[in-house]
């Protein structure tokens, strides 16, 4: 599977210094890559929920995180009058180049352990990152199942359509990793360059399935149709939020972070089609 | 000339000019058209016929419709009424390229991007001729315009004159049956244009078919053509031969040309009364509507009113211009007749003229022509 | 690039060509934009050569992966190009030399493919020509035809994003040809078409060509179009952009260094075409 991709990489590990702004460009994924062994606890996240909570609150967040967090933004305004809560949604890549360049940030939730080690390789979280929700795929194929397709090997069938998303952006590697677990071999029409574009593949009909994550099935409504698999469970990868060095607003920035962390924030963001750590 | 001599609208001027060669009800050879085009405002509407060896030539003010004419002939132009026939043929319908025309443009629109040969084989391969083939009709055909030599060269390469020639060639090499220029010398300087004049009234004369050409020149005209067709604001105001059109001119437009004053009166014996003006003693004894016309030459000027001058024609008049022509000074005259007249320099000193000077002009009724308007 | 006017510029005999080059002093309120526009055009690409992991070119070079990309690139720019030729060729004709009832109007949606972001045009060519598609759903069950995710869909989405490049570039050479040499070969005897072909073409060759090279160009860097309407498959639909783009999201310099080979490939069979076809003007 796409070898083409990743001999150019293996070749040319060596990466420079010009990366982070080249990062900068990749933006689109939506999501996270693999799970690493990163685990992290809940530390530094002090309880804030006081009422010693006003000002403005800037929040880095992974554009897969767009619909629960805005929900989530508009409650922590209500608690906590006067507060102000700014949202930046994006690829995680361009979010922690921003960071790391300098952009004025309090909270960076990342879609991926992987980018957000490069902010705290670069001293600018706040304590260690907090694996706040996971994700995980899920064969999306068009509405009914009109393919009957069960389990990852149904994906071989011949004559059934696959798309997957390159193995450079998050969603291919962990499909990779989820097809290598369940010692199946597909091959697709085409490597998609984000989850998003693999979706809407499968939304124009003209795939039949994709392998992408149970949230972007959810946020497609009925347009696609999710199909739940045990290899899954191997290519579960967690999303880290963490308060940034430099918040102007330490107390909202903690605010926030224990709100997303509350029964009720994983509430919102478990409907949203994430699973809770 | 100023003034408005011709206060007529002129006629619709069939003229007297000879007999056409051409039977234009008959279905033989030659043109036969009623050409009908209108665009806008515009309105053309002019009959054309013509036999066999006949060259017309087409003569107007610019915006007068002749171009436009030769393009409706060409089928460049639809007709919105009227019809074409030739050699007895209708070709109202008929597509450009199936028409028996060829067709010399003004600037001539060689092909720049072929060599001369090959432009001159372009009709004839277009005819389905192969290509060996035409390009050997090409060459005859450069043989008898002297432009052998130039066969090889891209258009750009040759002078004016030799395009000239070429664009004929390539014209006369589909042996069209109604051949057409297009202001075929307006783009030579004055002395190609000599030269050429002289070589394209040799190939016309050879040329077996009808030639209709466009000039607003009316030496081309004379040089050129055996029948001459004068077209002013879409309509044929005079035809004839040359030299009688040259002679009789009955249009403002013509006399200025052919350079003559003109004036539209009533005779009454050897008197023409001009409208709204004083009358002039001609030679001949008309009667009825009448043009009078008298060179500008014929014209002397006086400083004080003559009294023993045996001219019968004495009009006082202001000088409104004056301008060299040729070796000569021409006066343009305002008053009671207004008139142009020429004079030698000398004479112009003598008599002080200048503009606003009062002057007497005196014409003798032998220098004048008369005829039937 | 040659732009559309220079090679438009309308030949009439006996004009000769008097070109005038202002020798000396250029007028600095000329000069200094010229030279900073020049600069604004160059100077990322000087960057790309000055980060380029340069020692381990050869090794990128001899990847086969970046051969098949690049081949592909090549083979589709150059199909995507003849397609625009064949078909854009007779609609600039079209625009240019014939009155007709909403002419305006077509001529707005044939450059509408230029503004469309091409990720838009890969999602319109997708919902025409998909196996879902309005079009597309025929072709699938007439003759079996899918174009997503094909080679041929490849051609097609460049050919999208390429073909108004060629139709503006001779339809502007056309409007500067003089029509009445059309005119001149009809009176000849040649008929419309056969004035097209041996007058009209050979005349504003020259500007064909400039919009060849134009389309060729736009069809060998599309990214958005192709990825959105053919997808990503090595060998099949990875063309070289494709290839950068999926290289950039983590390893730029392998991206950098595609890129280059990209940029290389182009310059010389530009650079090349130019002299043949344009008399290196």
């Amino acid at each position: 599977m796409s070898r083409s991709a990743r001999s150019p990489r293996r070749m040319l590990r060596a990466a420079g210094a010009g990366a982070a702004a080249l990062l900068a460009l990749s933006a689109c994924s939506s999501s996270g890559p693999d799970s690493s062994p990163q685990s992290s606890q809940g530390s530094s996240a002090s309880s804030g929920a006081s009422g010693a909570v006003s000002g403005e609150v800037t929040v880095f967040a992974a554009a897969s995180l767009k619909e629960s967090f805005t929900t989530l933004g508009k409650k922590f305004e209500k608690d906590h009058p006067g507060a102000k809560v700014t949202f930046n949604f994006g690829g995680s890549d361009s979010l922690a180049a921003g960071i790391t360049g300098g952009a004025p940030a309090d909270v960076f939730a990342s879609a991926s352990p992987k980018t957000m080690k490069t902010v705290t390789d670069q001293g600018e979280a706040a304590g260690t990152p907090v694996t706040f929700v996971r994700n995980r795929l899920e064969i999306a194929t068009l509405p009914g199942n009109p393919d009957h397709l069960s389990s990852l090997k149904d994906l071989t069938k011949s004559g059934l359509k696959v798309v997957l998303c390159a193995q450079t952006v998050p969603c291919g590697a962990a499909a990779q990793q989820a097809l290598d677990a369940g010692g199946v071999r597909v091959t697709p029409v085409s490597y998609e360059q984000d989850v998003k574009s693999a979706l809407n593949k499968v939304v124009l009909k003209e795939a039949d399935a994709a392998l992408v994550y149970r949230t972007d099935v959810q946020a497609a409504g009925g347009t696609v149709e999710g199909v739940d698999f045990p290899e899954s469970a191997k290519a579960v990868n967690e999303y880290p939020i963490v308060r940034l060095k430099h918040a102007k607003n330490a107390a909202a920035a903690d605010a926030f972070i224990a709100l997303v962390r509350s029964a009720e924030g994983q509430k919102v963001l478990g409907e949203a089609g994430f699973l809770t750590p | 000339m100023t003034g408005d001599r011709l206060t007529t609208g002129t006629s619709t001027g069939t003229g007297t000019g000879g007999p056409r060669k051409a039977d234009a009800t008959g279905s033989g050879a030659g043109l036969d058209a009623r050409l009908v085009v209108e665009r806008g405002s515009f309105r053309l509407d002019v009959t054309l016929t013509a036999a066999p060896g006949d060259v017309v030539a087409l003569l107007g003010p610019n915006g007068a419709g002749k171009t436009t004419a030769l393009r409706a002939l060409a089928g460049l132009v639809p007709l919105s009424g009227g019809h074409l026939r030739l050699d007895g043929k209708r070709l109202d319908r008929t597509p450009p390229e199936a028409r028996p025309v060829g067709v010399v443009f003004q600037d001539y629109l060689l092909f720049p991007h072929l060599s001369v040969l090959d432009n001159v084989a372009f009709g004839p391969r277009c005819h389905g001729v192969r290509k060996a083939e035409a390009r050997a009709q090409a060459a005859v055909w450069l043989e008898r315009m002297g432009l052998a030599a130039h066969a090889a060269a891209k258009p750009r390469n040759l002078s004016g004159g030799q395009a000239q020639r070429v664009a004929l060639a390539r014209a006369l090499a589909t042996h069209p049956r109604l051949l057409l220029l297009d202001e075929p010398l307006a783009a030579l300087d004055a002395r190609t244009r000599l030269d050429v004049r002289a070589q394209l009234r040799r190939h016309l004369a050879g040329f077996e078919a009808v030639a209709v050409l466009v000039t607003h020149d009316p030496l081309d005209a004379m040089v050129l053509a055996d029948h001459l067709v004068v077209i002013e604001n879409g309509r044929i105001v005079q035809q004839g031969s040359p030299a009688h059109v040259a002679r009789h001119p009955r249009t403002d437009y013509i006399a200025q040309l052919v350079g003559l004053n003109l004036y539209r009166g009533r005779a009454d014996g050897h008197t023409v009364r001009v409208q709204d003006g004083p009358s002039i003693t001609t030679s001949e004894d008309l009667a009825g509507d009448v043009f009078v016309v008298f060179p500008p030459g014929a014209v002397t000027l006086h400083r004080e009113r003559p009294h023993s001058s045996s001219a019968r024609n004495v009009w006082r008049c202001e000088v409104a211009g004056l301008e060299t022509h040729g070796d000569q000074i021409r006066a343009d005259l305002t008053g009671d007749l207004p008139l142009v007249a020429d004079l030698t320099t000398v004479a112009a000193a003598e008599l002080d003229l200048h503009p606003g000077a009062v002057v007497w002009a005196t014409v003798k009724a032998a220098q004048t022509h008369a005829y039937r308007a | 690039m040659t732009p559309p006017g220079e090679a438009g510029t309308a030949r009439r005999p006996h004009t000769g060509r008097p070109r005038r080059r202002t020798r000396g002093g250029a007028p600095l309120p000329l000069l200094l934009p010229a030279l900073i526009g020049l600069v604004f055009l160059v100077l990322p690409l000087v960057a790309l050569l000055v980060r380029a992991p340069w020692r381990s070119m050869p090794g990128l070079l001899t990847s086969s992966e970046v051969w098949q990309a690049l081949r592909l690139s090549v083979v589709c720019a150059t199909a995507a190009t003849a397609v625009s030729l064949v078909l854009g060729v007779p609609l600039a004709w079209l625009l240019a030399r014939t009155e007709f009832p909403g002419r305006r109007l077509v001529r707005a949606l044939v450059t509408l493919p230029l503004v469309l972001p091409p990720v838009v045009g890969g999602v319109a060519l997708l919902m025409a020509l998909g196996r879902n598609g309005v079009a597309g759903r025929w072709l699938d069950s007439w003759f079996g035809i899918t174009l997503p995710f094909t080679t041929t869909g490849v051609v097609l989405a460049e050919a999208f994003v390429a073909l108004p490049f060629l139709v503006i570039t001779v339809e502007g050479t056309l409007r500067a040809a003089d029509p009445r040499y059309e005119e001149a070969a009809t009176t000849l005897g040649a008929s419309r078409f056969t004035a097209f072909r041996r007058v009209t073409l050979p005349l504003v060759a020259p500007g064909i060509a400039a919009g060849a090279v134009l389309a060729w160009a736009r069809a060998l860097g599309e990214f958005g179009a192709t990825i959105t309407f053919a997808g990503n498959f090595p060998g099949r639909t990875q063309t070289m952009p494709l290839a950068v783009y999926l290289a950039l999201q983590n390893d730029p310099e392998a991206a950098i260094a595609l890129s280059l080979v990209l940029l290389a490939v182009s310059v010389a069979v530009l650079a090349g075409l130019r002299d043949r076809w344009m008399g290196a003007s």
